[in-house]
């Protein structure tokens, strides 16, 4: 798997000068790369660097604002799907788009059946040359299987045979290895070898910087949307991806004051739950922010849900309070004074013609109505509380949370949570979207909730963001616990090595 | 190289087998039906009962393999009874007052009624993106509405259609009624095209992932749109049947048939969820209904219990359903595992 890079005299995809910015954020700036057939190309770079964007570009599905796609030396507008795949441009997903009722053959050939004079289906053909392609890549199962039975391997195995017999020349591979087991691996790597060998161009993208190592000829690594650096793969060591994927320095002021850690409130004990992930133990201490990082798929969320009790554990034990605790349901989870906000909580989060009042005591009204009886003054009393607290900008309790901005819609949605007094609060991804701002203003509130004494769970995809905020940080990889570092020791470097899977030299 | 085939054709043929075998279980459900009646009820086992039956299951038939068709693109055609009847009535009453016509010309229009009435359900559900379940229960309420209109109270009576018309359902060439014919016709054309058009194999593409559909470039709208317009023509061709069969048509014709064809579609194992079953399934599931019902007719047994009955075929063929899906996964699984435990010990040795 280590043929050199071999010298061919044209690309076949050529970028030139790319950029694309959603609303403000640019997420490609200016980049500029080529693609060679025959050659596997790996796109590395932390999440929000801009690959998905570069690939979507490349597929048609979103449109560049400037530069040039450029496809076999010419210059050409890929305005759709289909155009990209007329030009044998073809992306596997990490989520295949299959038809689980349609047997393989009809799976290869969705959208372009091969028909008979008659035009009626020719399954003959369809049946031979499906198994041609199928033989070729060297799966163990047949045209006429029935997709409903294939594992993740296999379906993705057959999404490279959609590619192949739509004669693709670029096969865009994003995360497809994310859940394969280690043989799978082995065995989708040797197909991507003997693409190569065909004059396939191959653009892997993974976070699995020791699966780059092992099958790309040629790395880009790309960092907040610019192109870093273009290299052979040979040329390149894991540690210096890692540290070109970095490069900067902390930038961004974080507000963290300092809060006087006490006793553990939590204790988590090889927590597991089948197929997602294993053996995560760890404690949670009075008044502390610990930060959950790790690339996403990680298993970060999973962990939070199974906490929360959405999803069922299969294993480990959970103490809070020094009490044991078993996450039967959300309600449940509440009572033992557990939290949690789910990342698209904005949508989930508010009902938005409802007052800022309404929205804050939704979850504790049982409190403010004794004897069954609805008392609104108790309502505004609860509300007026958190919107001095986390600073709200609103006219008055009464005000419809549709007129607040988003940085303070996400503020009564915490105020909602915090009205229900919980002592461990879990935050996935609360600054997900949020202009900078309003970045500043959750971090300052989460700073002064731990300073109060809460215990504040802090799951994070920016690592900025992870470090400047965290006492300590948990770092995860493909469901494992993989690293805990103190705030001391955690940087940027360690945190990603640990992300991507990487061991820790011996110090 | 021989071992790699055996391994390929294995999964395969158990699956087939089990694909059978789903219809084969409403074969044997039918079976025991006819073996029950014909032990219990005198005139069952007649010709002449036979042939009732098969005038009373085709145009259900006709009707379900345009259903089977909106179905299978995970849609439903509620409408359906509504344009039984308004086609039924049109037909008929322009038969009533021309009664040189030939009967093919009153059955085009009677389809091209029905194809009316489908596109105007493909177009709210295809083109408009109303749900279809609530796009044909609208459409069946608005075609009912328009049937009394058009009617303004009045009947078609067998005294005013001409002779022919009325032998036409009467005549059992080489044993079989002519309606049932039709029916034949109708479930084997409809079976073909499931399974030799190309863009008849795209309604199982559709109502198994829509969106993956879409990215592959099968044009959904255009083929929900037919699977509609097909359901509504073969309607249109259930109404002429009725009017055959019944010789008197008025605004309440063909009132609740939409339950019959839906479960029929349902019994025959094509799932609400689109994505599979047959046509062969469909007619399998009018048959046993049908049989079921003249059955308890003739051991004189009263109307709710037909009803009851009914709903408790649905559920039991639905959940037949489910546990053969889930026993062919659980197979495949099974399978599966097995041959990555051969590979691994061919690989030590």
């Amino acid at each position: 798997m280590s043929a050199a890079p071999r010298p061919t005299p044209q690309p076949l995809v050529e970028l030139r000068g790319i950029s694309k910015s959603y609303g403000g954020v640019q997420a490609i700036a200016d980049v500029s790369l080529e693609i060679r057939p025959g050659t596997v190309h790996a796109l590395v770079g932390e999440n929000g660097a801009g690959k998905s964007t570069l690939v979507k570009i490349l597929m048609g599905v979103v449109h560049p604002d400037e530069g040039d796609v450029i496809v076999d030396g010419e210059v050409h507008r890929i305005g759709d799907a289909m155009t990209a795949y007329k030009l044998g441009l073809v992306a596997m997903y990490q989520e295949p788009a299959i038809f689980q009722d349609l047997s393989v053959a009809e799976n290869v050939y969705a959208g372009r059946r091969p028909s008979t004079r008659l035009h009626t289906v020719d399954w003959r053909v369809m049946k031979r040359e499906s198994s041609r392609i199928l033989d070729e890549l060297g799966v163990d199962f047949g045209p006429d299987t029935p997709v409903r039975g294939l594992g993740v391997a296999d379906r993705q195995l057959l999404e490279i045979a959609k590619a192949l017999s739509a004669n693709a020349r670029l096969l865009v591979m994003d995360e497809p290895t994310a859940a394969l087991s280690p043989n799978e691996v082995e065995n989708l790597f040797a197909v991507v070898g003997r693409l190569r060998d065909r004059g396939v161009a191959i653009l892997f993208i993974s976070h699995r910087l020791e699966e780059v190592a092992a099958i790309a000829d040629v790395v880009t690594i790309l960092r907040d949307g610019r192109h870093v650096e273009t290299r052979a793969a040979s040329a390149l060591s894991q540690d210096e991806i890692v540290r070109l994927m970095v490069g900067r320095s902390l930038d961004a002021l974080f507000p963290k004051e300092e809060a006087e850690i006490g006793e553990v409130v939590f204790e988590a004990e090889g927590l597991g739950r089948r197929g997602v992930f294993s053996g995560v133990s760890f404690e949670l201490r009075r008044g502390e922010i610990v930060g959950l990082a790790g690339f996403v798929g990680a298993g970060r969320t999973e962990v939070a849900r199974a906490i929360f009790g959405i999803d069922k554990l299969d294993r480990g034990r959970i103490k809070v309070g020094g009490r044991r605790f078993r996450p039967r349901s959300p309600r449940a989870a509440l009572r033992r004074g557990i939290a949690y906000l789910p990342e698209d909580r904005l949508q989930q989060g508010l009902v938005q013609p409802m007052s800022v009042a309404k929205n804050t005591s939704m979850a504790v009204l049982p409190r403010l109505t004794p004897g069954g009886i609805l008392q609104p003054w108790r309502e505004r009393r609860l509300a007026r509380r958190f919107m001095e607290q986390l600073r709200i900008k609103a006219t008055s309790p009464a005000q419809p949370v549709s007129g607040l901005s988003g940085g303070n819609q996400q503020k009564v949605v915490l105020s909602k949570w915090l009205a229900a007094e919980p002592k461990i609060l879990i935050l996935d991804e609360p600054t997900h979207g949020v202009d900078v701002g309003t970045k500043a203003d959750v971090h300052r509130t989460i700073s002064t909730l731990a300073a109060q004494g809460l215990t504040i769970l802090l799951i994070s995809s920016e690592l900025p963001e992870i470090l400047g905020m965290s006492d300590r940080v948990l770092v995860m990889s493909e469901g494992r616990l993989v690293a805990e570092l103190p705030r001391s020791e955690a940087t940027q470097e360690r945190v990603i090595r640990a992300a991507a899977g990487m061991r820790e030299e011996a110090a | 190289m021989s071992l790699v085939d055996v391994r390929r054709l294995s999964p395969q043929a158990i699956v087939s087998a089990l694909f059978r075998l789903r219809e084969l279980g409403i074969f044997v459900a039918l079976a025991a039906t006819v073996l029950f009646f014909s032990i219990r009820a005198d005139n069952f086992a007649t010709v002449s009962n036979w042939q009732d039956i098969a005038t009373d299951v085709s145009m259900v038939v006709v009707v379900a393999v345009g259903q089977t068709m909106v179905v299978l693109t995970r849609n439903i055609d509620l409408s359906v009874g509504s344009v039984v009847g308004l086609s039924a009535f049109v037909s008929s009453n322009t038969l009533a007052h021309h009664h040189d016509m030939p009967l093919i010309v009153i059955a085009l229009i009677a389809m091209a009624i029905g194809l009316a009435c489908g596109i105007g359900n493909g177009l709210l559900v295809a083109v408009g993106k109303v749900p279809a379940i609530i796009a044909t229960l609208a459409t069946l309420s608005i075609y009912r509405g328009i049937l009394f209109e058009v009617t303004q109270g009045d009947f078609v009576f067998a005294s005013q259609l001409p002779s022919n018309f009325l032998d036409f359902a009467a005549k059992t060439p080489a044993g079989l009624p002519n309606l049932a014919w039709i029916a034949l016709a109708v479930a084997l054309v409809g079976a073909a095209i499931l399974r030799w058009a190309s863009w008849a194999r795209d309604f199982y593409a559709i109502g198994s992932n829509p969106d993956a559909a879409r990215f592959a470039g099968i044009p959904v709208t255009r083929r929900v749109l037919t699977a509609f317009a097909i359901s509504g023509t073969l309607a249109g061709l259930g109404g002429f049947m009725f009017a055959a069969r019944f010789a008197s048509v008025d605004a309440i014709a063909g009132r609740n048939f939409e339950f019959d064809v839906v479960t029929a579609v349902v019994i025959g194992g094509v799932n609400v969820f689109g994505g599979s079953g047959s046509v062969l399934g469909a007619v399998l599931g009018a048959v046993l209904v049908a049989t079921i019902q003249n059955g308890f007719t003739l051991l004189r047994i009263s109307e709710f219990w037909k009803i009851f009955f009914d709903g408790v075929a649905i559920v039991a063929a639905v959940t037949i359903d489910a546990l053969i899906t889930q026993r062919i996964q659980e197979l495949l699984r099974r399978k599966r595992r097995a041959e990555i435990v051969g590979q691994e010990r061919g690989a030590e040795t």
